[in-house]
């Protein structure tokens, strides 16, 4: 591998990489802030 | 949990009758609702046009004539320069709402958008410097581009951590907007630094005047990946919202019951 194509692959895997993280630390703040809701509110309706 | 999102007096005040649809999502059950519906359709409108832009762009756009395989980068680099101007855009709109109409919905998007808006402008910068080091034979210049991007990243940096520094999220809604709005003059200078000034970096390719000075096989490639890119940046904006308003209900909770067990006699 060229190391043209490194820096195209370093490239896309730290978009992947930061997109990634910021997905994964979203979607556990949800799970974390419903679980909450479902003991604290157990009749409220979320989704 | 159909009470209004409230975040302080000021979001009982009576409001100006623009403002009135935009309130109908300040419910946070009716906003999660409308978004619980919406968020599977966005990841997937995302994920797929993605994967065929990143497809494309490594694999059947053709290499440039003097650049070589390097010209790759541009697919994201394009999308992370366009989503660092145009969410910072989105922000200044969030904070006019935010200041003229106290929409809490605004706050709170504005509050989750600058932490996506600064790992895009991060990612323009480090992008230009992969794709720069071949390319141009330094990671870095201080020239006008490059140095208003910069800013641009600091902005967002500090609109994150200003929006958070406040003991009252109101106060720091407030303070975040005014800082996005005075901050919006450099989104301009961003895009016409390369015409203002004499800069390393290239001028306008794709929105200049005119036809885009750029061949259908590297254009069409781009536009798909921007549009993907786009989709991914408003679903991680969304879902930190959906989030944030759900933490919010679990701080109002947890106070209710604190104050409950206060008032109950030992």
């Amino acid at each position: 591998m060229t190391l043209h194509w490194w820096h195209v692959l370093i490239s896309y895997a730290l978009t992947a990489v930061v997109f990634g993280a910021l997905a994964g630390g979203a979607a556990l703040r949800h799970r974390a802030a419903k679980r909450m809701l479902a003991k604290l509110d157990p009749r409220g309706d979320r989704s | 949990m159909d009470g209004p999102l409230t975040l302080g007096p000021g979001a009982a005040a009576p409001r100006p009758a623009g403002g009135r649809n935009l309130h109908r999502f300040a419910n946070p059950g009716r906003f999660l609702r409308a978004t619980g519906r919406l968020m599977p359709v966005l990841w997937g409108a995302a994920l797929a046009v993605l994967a065929l832009g990143v497809a494309w762009a490594l694999v059947f756009s053709p290499p440039d004539w003097q650049q070589g395989e390097t010209v790759r980068i541009m697919y994201v680099h394009v999308p992370m320069a366009w989503l660092a101007m145009g969410g910072y855009t989105g922000l200044a709109i969030l904070s006019v709402m935010s200041l003229i109409w106290r929409h809490p919905l605004a706050d709170l998007t504005a509050r989750e958008l600058s932490p996506v808006g600064a790992a895009a402008t991060a990612l323009c910068l480090a992008t230009g410097s992969l794709w720069g080091k071949p390319m141009w034979g330094t990671w870095w210049v201080w020239d006008a581009r490059l140095t208003s991007v910069l800013v641009l990243f600091f902005l967002w940096l500090g609109h994150a951590a200003l929006v958070r520094a406040f003991d009252d999220p109101e106060r720091g809604a407030r303070a975040g907007a005014i800082l996005a709005l005075v901050g919006f003059v450099n989104v301009p200078i961003v895009k016409f630094s390369v015409d203002w000034w004499n800069t390393l970096h290239q001028p306008a390719s794709v929105t200049r005047m005119g036809a885009p000075a750029m061949h259908v096989d590297m254009l069409y490639p781009l536009l798909v990946c921007t549009l993907g890119y786009t989709l991914l940046f408003a679903a991680v904006v969304l879902a930190r919202t959906r989030a944030a308003v759900m933490e919010r209900r679990v701080r109002a909770l947890q106070l209710a019951r604190a104050r409950r067990e206060d008032a109950t006699p030992a």
